[in-house]
């Protein structure tokens, strides 16, 4: 039988579990508040700061901009990312080891300096578009995260399945998607959701990679703050919390929420 | 070995986009602030002969080992009531504190502006009490950007700890109660070290995540308390010294990676069974 942790422990932790939720129905409150600034509690009650985001055009195309973003560069750093997880994997005595180092060098390198980096670079130097600079970004971003789960999806693989099925006339990349792919699916989910939130969230590499006419929410929540104090920002997070709860829903339906813990 | 081996082809895409697209533009940034004309380490010399850029830096790791600390201690303490927490209790915590974690960094910051701004709750709620006659100016302080980024890396913090924890055996614990130790006996003899790697690897994410972070600096500390990413922006975006922001971001990513392999020894050494 576990032994329960001291009461003043429990107090504590009910705290720090208090203060984790505070600040976000505080930005609930302030959303619905009918006055021209933020504040809470809200005085009076309305919608007006929601509708208020689909008319600010600004909100609109940003929003538009880091959905198609996201599914982009998760979508090309997963094309790249699964067979070098799958090699990493299938293939682990005939590749260096140094192999598997080069797909964290994302995380060793800040993301600030990735994004001022890829500005100069990219856009400036090699003129690159913008949306693309974006994308190549943002894929990279989330390299790391996608290499490593479905990694680790693949480490509890029995490749002598796909052994098997090649060996019964099974075409390799036939036995890849028909065998192989749909035993990691769920490793492939995580990976996509957990990389679809990093770069809806990002802000670091989208600072320098933003220009004229193209600029992801964030970018544009934070340039609306230095101007603006109205509760527009607040709605905008609500909305962006209700994406969170989706997306946990999600998560929760298909891997269970512990797996973050994993 | 030879490259007409299928595993070279399969990882020859994502190691050839990282090379493309992370190597050649960082060793790019790099390489441009050894070129002055004047020596070959002047731009560095320069940023430590400022008394201002100093001060950034020192600001910088200041803030990110006080957020460190006081994430380890908190998230630690939390980590520890959620892993004894019956299963239905803990999956809600768990809950709970990944929440915040996928809501954006703009997001979380900004609620932190409300709470702190001079006619925020705080002061609000201060001003009733009765406790301070004025509001206080608490935006634009350290305090304010340490606050708000204790509480962007607690929720990290408590989840990489409690994926620890719940890795300890259960029997180890019996098997020392059953031995007479108390359970604080119990906790600093057992549970301590065999968590220590989850804690090493827990300090280094918000170490590095604090010390490089933007969004947070920029929106508490504002121009008065600028760190290493504000100014990185500040030098690279307003003033167009791209030298210089170079130099800024060679800076910051010697810094993380010595505390990447510094703490990644550490923790080898604590627990030589851990990878």
């Amino acid at each position: 039988m576990l032994t329960r942790p001291h009461p003043v422990l429990i107090g504590f932790a009910c705290l720090v579990f208090f203060f984790l939720l505070a600040p976000l129905v505080i930005i609930i409150g302030a959303s619905v508040s009918d006055t021209s600034f933020l504040t809470f509690p809200p005085q009076g009650l309305t919608l007006h700061w929601y509708e208020n985001i689909f008319e600010v055009s600004a909100f609109k195309r940003t929003m538009v901009t880091s959905f198609i973003l996201a599914v982009t560069g998760t979508s090309l750093s997963l094309i790249v990312g699964i067979p070098a997880a799958y090699a990493l994997n299938r293939y682990r005595v005939q590749l260096p080891s140094f192999l598997s180092t080069v797909f964290v060098l994302p995380i060793l390198v800040p993301e600030i300096v990735l994004g001022f980096s890829l500005m100069k670079t990219v856009t400036t130097a090699m003129g690159f578009p913008i949306f693309v600079s974006l994308v190549i970004g943002h894929a990279l971003l989330v390299l790391p995260y996608c290499v490593r789960v479905v990694s680790a999806a693949l480490s509890s693989f029995d490749f002598s399945i796909e052994e098997a099925a090649v060996s019964l006339g099974c075409p390799r990349w036939k036995a890849f998607f028909i065998i192989v792919l749909p035993n990691v699916r769920a490793g492939v989910i995580a990976a996509f959701i957990l990389a679809l939130i990093t770069s809806i969230n990002d802000v670091s590499i989208s600072l320098f990679l933003t220009g004229p006419g193209i600029s992801t929410l964030p970018i544009q929540l934070l340039a609306h703050m230095e101007q603006f104090f109205d509760p527009t920002i607040a709605s905008v997070s609500v909305l962006l919390m209700l994406v969170t709860v989706g997306v946990m829903a999600v998560v929760e339906l298909t891997l269970g929420l512990t797996f973050l813990t994993k | 070995m030879t490259f007409r081996q299928p595993g070279w082809l399969l990882v020859l895409p994502a190691t050839l986009a990282v090379a493309m697209f992370l190597g050649i533009p960082v060793f790019d940034t790099f390489s441009t602030t050894f070129t002055d004309s004047t020596g070959f380490l002047s731009n560095y010399e320069k940023f430590f002969a400022s008394r201002f850029r100093r001060a950034v830096l020192w600001r910088t790791t200041e803030i990110a080992l006080i957020t460190m600390i006081a994430s380890l201690l908190i998230g630690f303490a939390t980590a520890y009531v959620v892993s004894r927490a019956p299963k239905k209790l803990k999956s809600l915590l768990i809950i709970i504190a990944v929440f915040p974690l996928l809501t954006g960094v703009v997001v979380r910051s900004f609620a932190w502006l409300v709470i702190l701004g001079k006619n925020g709750i705080l002061n609000q709620i201060l001003l009733s009490v009765g406790v301070i006659a004025e509001p206080l100016s608490m935006l634009y302080t350290e305090g304010a950007v340490i606050v708000a980024m204790v509480y962007l890396f607690v929720p990290l913090m408590i989840l990489t700890i409690v994926g620890v924890l719940e890795g300890i055996p259960e029997d180890l614990l019996q098997a020392s109660a059953s031995l007479g130790a108390t359970p604080f006996a119990t906790f600093w003899q057992v549970v301590f070290p065999l968590a220590m790697p989850g804690l090493i690897v827990g300090a280094v994410l918000v170490f590095t995540g604090s010390f490089t972070s933007y969004a947070t600096p920029q929106l508490l500390g504002g121009e008065q308390q600028m760190m290493m990413g504000t100014f990185l922006r500040q030098r690279a975006m307003v003033t167009f010294d791209w030298t210089g922001a170079s130099t800024i971001a060679a800076i910051m990513t010697v810094v993380t990676i010595i505390i990447v392999l510094a703490m990644g020894r550490v923790a080898r050494r604590l627990n030589p069974a851990a990878v």
